[in-house]
């Protein structure tokens, strides 16, 4: 138990970056969950289970086209829409005749529909650990200031800011995004102006499980694509979005942004308890914001 | 209580169920007789659990974390101290209400969602230390073969020590709920804001509502480790607190029986349905969705709201 080896200016911006590209992925999976949390108030606990299947979805893309680089950016396009059509089903099929149901019912239906897909991902894909490989562009790394750092980490911060761009717009700027926040703050009053909302509500689950599926295939060159994704990734996404506060996508950033640096940083200053520091970095920040850092949806 | 025709009957029913269960080693093979223990002790999990989540509406998310505590704390105390044994029965339950306390002392600021989530972001923390502790907890490993005192070491003696055990915690908790603590604590759940203005401390029940569920959850956590002779952090994942939540409403978490029905059924789900198929977990999702879907009151529930004559509910609710 050795408490805080030698800490290196080098070895501190490399594990800032670390930290950086873990954000990026918990950002796009926890800014998923908060939007279908806040806007229609599933705490989906099936979410990590979508980043999962949308893990494995790119590693059978990427070898069904000979895994080359072609078949990379292939799976990052079509994973996630894979993911998004499993949702869409799941939706339309289940979830629209549960809305009014109290978020406990809501909360062990999706747990079921978690148990469910990690036996579909068992049947699929068998219980190997499966490993997909970055383009050649994306190995190896650039060095910047006499420091190596990989290009696939400075990658995923190219990617993080552009998600959160596309998020903004997409909810601030487009009429869809408009009444899904209007839907948000009071469903019943939008249903009265001759929205139909069910359609939204399939419309923002459909766009948060896409982003799940984002960020299980962005992941995937990563870390071993396992059985187990779904249930450590699904924890930390949902202490995000509480830190963060619900529906708040900023506030998701914010989240991850602790989640991912307390973390990484951790591990510098003491290695064998590094999983418990974000942990207490949530609860020092709800001891003092019981309701998020910032406004939460509802 | 013991008035009237139905509970004769319940009366009779519980006996028999009192002798069938004393006397089921003598005919049982070993591994029924531990598979009984087992589900009396993942009962008496989800029964403390209810408590507070089907009696008190408080939305208990990581409870698992006092039934691991509770193991733990017996474990700890029987392979690394030499105090008497029988100190680290009352340790390891004393243990989980102290922090069923002192994590409701954070929690209950918060209601339903926000104090579930905080609830499994202090029990994850605590998970999270007891996993990478390898000098002290035997990190993902846990402690294997702890050294119980000779009187319960058998399957047999541990079998009856856990059915009596489990009588008695489940007595008190009838008790419990039918006092006039239970009573407000019922009160609290159905209206938080109206017990407040006839004058409830609302938190201060919720808080030792906490302390007692912990406590019962600490007991069923050292029965688990009398029958299982061995302790791992899975007992206080976040996966088994949802799995207990599962028991509560399979059964019916209005219904005192209820979580124990389901943690019955669950169990025996997972040990046998596992032996013909790998996919055990699909036949159990399948299960909860069909039942979210047509009796989210619970199996229990639902039987108990038919079986209520017509007429008869106010009455019932006065008496």
């Amino acid at each position: 138990m050795e408490f805080a080896p030698h800490i290196t200016v080098s070895a501190l911006a490399q594990q800032f970056l670390v930290g950086l590209s873990r954000t990026t992925i918990l950002f796009i999976v926890s800014s998923g969950l908060s939007l279908v949390l806040g806007v229609l108030r599933i705490p989906n606990i099936a979410h990590g289970s979508l980043y999962m299947i949308g893990a494995f979805l790119a590693y059978s893309v990427t070898a069904f086209f000979g895994g080359g680089s072609a078949g990379f950016w292939l799976a990052l396009v079509l994973a996630p829409l894979g993911v998004a059509l499993i949702s869409l089903a799941v939706e339309r099929g289940l979830f629209c005749h549960l809305y009014d149901r109290e978020h406990l019912m809501l909360l062990l239906f999706t747990f079921s529909f978690m148990l469910l897909f990690r036996d579909v991902v068992k049947l699929v894909w068998g219980s190997d650990y499966r490993s997909l490989t970055a383009p050649a562009i994306l190995q190896g790394s650039v060095s910047f200031l006499g420091m190596p750092f990989p290009r696939y980490s400075i990658f995923l911060l190219i990617i993080g800011p552009l998600v959160a761009l596309g998020l903004w717009l997409l909810t601030n700027k487009t009429r869809l995004g408009k009444i899904s926040r209007a839907a948000a703050v009071d469903r019943e009053m939008v249903g009265a102006v001759g929205i139909n909302v069910s359609w939204v509500f399939a419309f923002v689950f459909v766009i948060g499980c896409f982003l799940a599926g984002l960020g299980g295939a962005l992941v995937a060159p990563t870390q071993n694509i396992n059985q187990g994704m779904d249930h450590t990734l699904i924890m930390e996404a949902f202490l995000i979005v509480i830190m963060g506060g619900l529906g708040n996508m900023w506030g998701a950033l914010l989240g991850a942004l602790i989640f991912g640096l307390t973390d990484s940083i951790g591990v510098l200053i003491w290695p064998q308890f590094a999983i418990v520091f974000p942990y207490v970095a949530v609860i020092v920040v709800l001891l003092f914001r019981p309701k998020g850092l910032l406004k939460a949806t509802w | 209580m013991f008035n009237g025709f139905k509970n004769w009957k319940s009366l009779v029913l519980g006996a028999a169920l009192v002798v069938i269960l004393a006397s089921a080693p003598l005919f049982l093979s070993r591994f029924y007789v531990y598979f009984l223990a087992l589900i009396m002790v993942t009962g008496l999990l989800a029964t403390s659990l209810n408590l507070v989540l089907g009696f008190g509406g408080m939305y208990q998310f990581h409870h698992a974390v006092f039934y691991g505590v509770g193991a733990y704390g017996l474990a700890l105390m029987l392979t690394k101290t030499s105090l008497p044994s029988f100190l680290g029965f009352i340790v390891g339950p004393v243990v989980a209400s102290l922090l069923a306390f002192v994590m409701g002392l954070i929690c209950v600021r918060l209601s339903k969602l926000y104090f579930g989530m905080l609830q499994i972001s202090l029990g994850s923390l605590v998970w999270a230390v007891v996993f990478k502790w390898y000098s002290f907890t035997g990190g993902d490993d846990g402690i294997h073969g702890v050294p119980l005192p000779a009187i319960i070491s058998s399957i047999t003696s541990s079998y009856y020590f856990t059915l009596i055990v489990s009588g008695v915690a489940l007595a008190l908790m009838y008790m419990i709920i039918n006092s006039p603590f239970g009573r407000i604590f019922q009160a609290i759940r159905d209206n938080p804001e109206r017990s407040e203005g006839i004058g409830v401390n609302v938190k201060a029940h919720q808080l030792v509502g906490q302390l007692i569920a912990g406590f019962f959850g600490g007991v069923a956590g050292v029965l688990f480790v009398t029958i299982e002779g061995s302790v791992f952090p899975d007992l206080m994942y976040w996966h088994l607190s949802l799995e207990i939540l599962i028991m509560c409403l399979l059964g019916g978490w209005f219904t005192f029986w209820g979580p124990m029905l389901g943690a019955a059924t669950i169990v025996t789900l997972r040990t046998f349905v596992n032996v013909y198929t790998e996919y055990w977990t699909a036949v159990l999702a399948i299960v909860l969705m069909l039942l979210i879907y047509f009796l989210p009151e619970g199996v229990l529930g639902y039987f108990q709201e038919r079986l209520k004559p017509r007429g008869a509910t106010a009455q019932q609710e006065v008496k």
